[in-house]
């Protein structure tokens, strides 16, 4: 393989970092769509180029099921979810940007940090990658944390698992088809199930507020 | 020091002297066109500066000599600027004067200064004027340090020759934490320009204003001065950009003949630039002054990352 | 012999002191011929010093203090590099104030003369003792002679409560160090510098030594939990000695942890290094921003130089750091940016301190709110001052600059360390070092606009005077020095060389570029004063003459444009706290706060906002309470019957018999 592709998908794993860093700081849910159809299209194209330097076809499929179902089918989904629900607007944070920002980098370095004894032994074709996806899934995870509001944190979730799913092809050369099949009907899945959730939560507490939800606890 | 070198020295000053006002112009153009109104002449900068210079300088009256200086020191920091980056040659006597900490630093100069002139006269504008540019400054400069420093960082130098012709003159290879600084370098640009989404180049809306605040008493011959400086700096910056992440094409040091063909793809690079930036401004709303902290601080911890990624991967 | 020449500058200081006492009240005399004397020894001295730095180490034993313990004085380069800087402050500082003593204030000048000189040649003992007892005596003498200074105005409370916290801390230090020297020996009883040298100790017993050398040393050059004696007790002294205190006596400290980290023990562990990078950060963080929101203009000089002294502990662990991976050439990178950064502090703010004296003089104020347009009045003033401004923002081609280059020089080497945590750290060190500096931008321009530029807020400051000659020439011999600091780095650099090569057994390069710094190699870094400054002058020039030949030179002077108001008063200018303000809501959480506010209907509506130091709080204030409640319990031994005193001596006396027996 050359060095080029390597570099290449060096420069989509940094990538897949702005954009998870990009989503952290980001107020706007319209934005965080599209920042997560984004991510879902660098992921594809990594995927395809790890199937092409790796001479693996089935890399090939899972890129193409990752087009579909991240790039086209989950956005317009989230986006009809916005519409219907209204809440296209600006959004405050549980915690304010800088300092989740601060926070963001902090565990940057801690993935970063955990990632390189791996990267030093490790013989596939990206070696840093894995402590990219680390920091993107951390990330990623910290957003669902920060948001106060029920929409944010599905996305924060996909994001989540984007991270996990581009360690697991660049760092592994992809799992099984089945696993990835399986996953990504869990994704699915999980999406409807969480669009039905939403409705609910608005029904009950006429906004999105998930800090409503402490209200549903026994005394 | 030797004479193709003297010559690209003077020349890479005076195509940025001549050219800057130009670039300000185009990116006028565009904005105009995108946002559908009628176009100004490409030649509108040269023409209010030749207004402005024929124009009486009016002073405030108990404007001091500091206050008279800045425009003159102002507008030799950024034809310093430009002189000390390589734009079209790599061959430069004065590059050894000044790396890219020297360069941060060189702005930093022109920002200081221009901000004790706004405090100078004394009025409520001028001040809230020097206190949002330095605010702007703050945040700006330690992020555009960075972003010079992921660049360093690759080719363990911090001159820019070196920079340039590490970048230009290598075989192709991809820096992923270039991606971060590239993001970074645009935001901090944005910024230190006065463009939307920090500043609005064209208002003069009082409560808004930052860059527009600092010149609010020049006039005559100094404000021609510090506009034409703040033209010099869109380029010094656009050519900075240029030169550490679209290098292919600027002149090295073996080869003089070479700046010919530098030059119009010179040109080409800043066209496509210049219609970018006009196309970012349009797509992007102005935030409140206090957003801005957020804006840069983004700027700031992106070149930091970029830092980060370029340990990890050694890249 | 430079030794010979440096103790008689140091016997000139006693002498000249001793003179002050016998001229007690004669201000004329100790002003006009004492001090400008002094400054010539301090010439003297600076001149012993460098001649020094070319020549080996000397060493002399001085059959004072105890019989069996005499005073060992060495001079070495670290020595005479520390001994160079406090001649050629002192110097500058002791022409200023030749003309800055007036009548009438606290303490009788003949009486100040003493107690300046006195702190002066203690402060050039400091750098020259040899064994840690005259260490110890000379320490002392320099902090409780710089006490004496900064309550010459006792009779004012907050002065004396400042100097009272000031000794406080400064014994605290004390104790420290003594007990780090304690360590030192080893238990081998001798306390000469040459003994210490020669101990191998342990990791634990030099871990030990190390941290109590950075409490000892810390407490003196406000390094983060220790620094709240600084912003008070600084403002508290008159202006010449809050020059000294800064510039010089801070310095003092950095010699000390140089000292004792470098030369005494020999070899750092990487720990240390990286602590003392923390801390320095730290205290160049808090010190800076708490500086931008300062509304008193010596309050903000004394958080500045928490800054600056932040930087150059910052630059001390990142040469021990590269030490204990014995990195040499970046190590004496390090070293070199932390030296130079010393040499230049002390050279700009002390010329920023007199400049607050000129200006304090001139209208009574030290307040930033109630200054402004003195640049119209005080032109000599103001313009010496810029350039002490334009070197402590860090801005080329002066100063400051250089040593913050340096300094991000070093980060540039530092992903070369063979430890993955710490070089995941250097990217944000660096961020953070950058982001101090353009801080450092932002209180500077708040300091010379408030102060200078503007309209004068108060209608008395329309009467201020420009400083005397006396105070003029102090003021351009130290921006003198700012400016030479800022041109002549690679002549700077044969200086700190001599100084690094020593220490930590490496220099930087100064061979074949005399115009240029280049530390390392030219494709690396280079940076050129000299040229740079002819270039943008060149261009500066050029732009001047062109206008003028092309264009015509018509003027015409009109009132300030009023955006349609008719009355523009210079109360509308920002005020100190307005430029402070952004500061204030971006670094929140460093700040304890009280806000004041007016209700919308109030007739007189009055806002205040005081911002302190939440450490005061945190920290100090518990601390104070455990003592006070310690003391309290202690006290319940006083009973007021002599019975009783005289039970507790008996108890006592049987008590040592029965260890005695033991």
């Amino acid at each position: 393989m050359s060095a080029f592709l390597s570099q290449f998908i060096n420069l989509l794993a940094a990538i897949l970092l702005l954009l998870a860093f990009a989503m952290l700081s980001q107020r706007r849910i319209l934005s965080l769509i599209h920042l997560f159809t984004l991510q879902g299209a660098t992921l594809a194209v990594s995927t395809a180029v790890v199937g092409y330097a790796t001479a693996q076809p089935h890399l090939y499929f899972s890129a193409v099921l990752t087009l579909l179902l991240k790039v086209i089918l989950i956005p317009l989904l989230l986006h009809r979810v916005i519409d219907r629900l209204n809440v296209r607007w600006d959004l405050e944070t549980l915690i304010n940007i800088p300092t989740t920002q601060l926070a963001g980098i902090v565990l940057v370095m801690f993935a970063f940090y955990l990632a390189q004894p791996i990267a030093q032994i490790s013989a596939t074709i990206a070696r840093g990658t894995l402590g990219i996806a680390l920091a993107s899934v951390l990330l990623s995870f910290m957003m669902m944390i920060t948001r106060s509001k029920a929409v944010p944190q599905v996305i924060g979730f996909l994001a989540m698992e984007n991270g996990l799913f581009f360690a697991a092809t660049a760092a592994t050369y992809g799992m099984p088809m089945v696993v990835e099949l399986g996953i990504a009907l869990d994704v699915l899945v999980g999406i409807l199930i969480l669009g039905v959730f939403l409705f609910h939560i608005r029904e009950q507490f006429d906004s999105l507020d998930i800090r409503h939800l402490e209200k549903l606890k026994e005394d | 020091m030797n004479a193709p070198g003297l010559f690209s020295q003077l020349l890479e000053v005076l195509i940025a002297l001549a050219l800057a006002p130009l670039l300000t112009g185009w990116v006028n153009q565009c904005r105009a066109w995108l946002l559908n109104k009628s176009a100004p002449p490409l030649t509108q900068p040269y023409r209010k500066l030749h207004k402005l210079f024929h124009k009486e300088l009016v002073l405030a009256e108990h404007a001091s000599s500091l206050y008279r200086a800045v425009p003159y020191l102002v507008f030799g920091c950024m034809a310093l600027a430009c002189a000390i980056i390589p734009t079209l040659s790599t061959d430069l006597p004065l590059s050894p004067a000044a790396d890219a900490v020297a360069l941060v630093g060189l702005f930093a100069l022109a920002r200081v200064f221009q901000s004790l002139a706004a405090m100078d006269v004394g009025t409520a504008f001028g001040t809230l004027g020097a206190r949002r540019e330095m605010l702007i400054g703050f945040l700006a400069e330690p992020a555009l340090l960075m972003v010079l420093f992921s660049a360093s960082l690759l080719s363990r130098s911090t001159s820019l020759t070196t920079l340039v012709d590490l970048f230009a003159h290598r075989e192709l290879a991809i820096y992923p934490s270039l991606a971060f600084a590239g993001v970074a370098f645009t935001l901090v640009s944005l910024a230190e320009n006065a463009r939307i989404p920090v500043d609005n180049p064209a208002t003069h809306l009082e409560l808004t204003m930052v860059h527009e605040a600092l010149l609010l008493e020049y006039s005559g011959r100094h404000l021609a001065l510090l506009e034409w400086a703040a033209s010099l700096k869109l380029f010094a910056y656009s050519c900075a950009g240029l030169a550490l992440f679209f290098p292919w094409g600027i002149a090295d040091a073996r080869t003089p003949q070479a700046m010919l063909l530098a030059l119009p793809l010179l040109a080409a690079k800043l066209t496509l630039g210049g219609a970018l930036l006009a196309l970012l401004e349009t797509a992007s709303a102005k935030m409140r002054i206090f957003r801005v902290p957020e804006f840069l601080g983004s700027a700031f911890l992106l070149a930091v990352i970029g830092m980060l990624v370029n340990i990890l991967l050694g890249v | 012999m430079p030794l010979d020449c440096i103790l008689s500058a140091v016997a000139a200081w006693l002498l000249i002191g001793i003179a002050g006492v016998a001229a007690l009240r004669r201000l004329t005399l100790v002003a006009h011929l004492l001090f400008p004397l002094g400054g010539l020894a301090a010439l003297l001295l600076a001149a012993g010093a460098a001649w020094a730095l070319t020549q080996p180490p000397q060493t002399v034993v001085l059959p004072l203090g105890l019989p069996t313990l005499p005073f060992h004085f060495r001079l070495d380069s670290l020595s005479a590099f520390f001994l160079l800087v406090l001649g050629a402050t002192a110097a500058g500082v002791s022409v200023f104030a030749a003309g800055y003593f007036r009548r009438g204030e606290g303490t009788p000048p003949g009486l100040l003369c003493l107690e300046y000189h006195l702190f002066l040649a203690s402060m050039a003992l400091v750098l020259l003792a040899d064994d840690a007892y005259a260490f110890m005596v000379m320490w002392e003498t320099m902090a409780l002679s710089s006490f004496f200074l900064v309550i010459a105005n006792h009779r004012l409370g907050e002065i004396r409560r400042a100097g009272y916290l000031y000794l406080l801390m400064a014994h605290l230090g004390a104790i420290a160090i003594l007990l780090c020297f304690g360590v030192l020996q080893a238990n081998t009883g001798n306390y000469t510098f040459d003994n210490l040298r020669a101990q191998q100790l342990g990791p634990f017993a030099a871990s030990l030594a190390f941290l109590l050398a950075v409490v000892g040393f810390g407490a003196k050059g406000g390094l983060l939990p220790l620094h709240v004696w600084l912003p008070e007790a600084h403002p508290a002294a008159p202006s010449p000695v809050s020059a000294l205190l800064s510039g010089v006596m801070l310095k003092t400290a950095v010699y000390g942890l140089v000292r004792v980290t470098f030369d005494l023990l020999h070899t750092p562990l990487w720990w240390w290094g990286a602590l003392l990078l923390a801390l320095g950060l730290a205290s160049a963080l808090m010190g800076v921003v708490f500086a931008a929101v300062q509304v008193d203009m010596k309050r903000l000089l004394a958080y500045s130089s928490m800054e600056n002294l932040g930087l150059i502990f910052a630059g001390l662990g990142l040469a021990a750091l590269f030490a204990a991976y014995d990195m040499r050439p970046m190590a004496a990178l390090a070293l070199t940016a932390a030296l130079y950064h010393a040499a230049s502090h002390a050279t700009f703010k002390s010329l920023l301190f007199v400049a607050t004296g000129a200006v304090l003089h001139a209208t009574h104020e030290r307040s930033l709110g109630k200054l402004g347009g003195l640049i119209r009045f005080m032109p000599w003033v103001a313009w010496i001052t810029l350039l002490g401004t334009l070197a402590s923002a860090g801005l080329p081609p002066l100063g400051g600059f250089v040593s913050e280059w340096l300094l991000l020089q070093s980060f540039l080497f530092a992903p070369g360390l063979p430890n993955g945590f710490l070089n995941m750290l250097v990217p944000v060190v660096a961020a953070l070092i950058a982001l101090v500096a353009a801080l450092a931008g932002y209180t500077m321009v708040k300091f010379f606009g408030v102060i200078f530029l503007g309209q004068p807020r108060e209608e008395k400051l329309a009467q201020a005077r420009d400083a005397g000659w006396w105070e003029r020439a102090g003021m351009l011999w130290l921006g003198g020095l700012c400016l030479l600091l800022g041109l002549f780095p690679a002549q700077v650099l044969l200086i700190t060389n001599a100084v690094t090569r020593p220490l930590v057994g490496a220099a930087l390069n100064t061979a074949g570029h005399d115009w240029l710094l280049v530390p390392v190699s030219l494709e690396r870094a280079s940076y050129g004063p000299v040229l740079f400054l002819l270039g943008a002058a060149a261009c500066v020039a050029a732009t001047f003459l062109l206008v003028r030949w092309r264009y015509h030179g018509r003027l015409s002077r009109v009132p300030p444009w009023d955006c349609g108001h008719p009355d523009l008063t210079a109360r509308m200018q920002d005020t100190a706290e307005g430029f402070g303000q952004p500061i204030r809501q971006i670094f929140e959480p460093f700040f304890r706060m009280e806000r004041e506010l007016p209700s919308a209907f109030d007739a007189a509506p009055r806002y205040r906002v005081s911002v302190s130091d939440p450490l005061w709080h945190f920290l100090y204030l518990p601390l104070a309470r455990a003592v006070e409640a310690l003391a309290r319990l202690v006290g319940r031994l006083q009973q007021g019957r002599i019975a009783v005193y005289l039970l507790y001596s008996f108890l006592t006396l049987i008590a040592v018999l029965l260890v005695v027996r033991r």
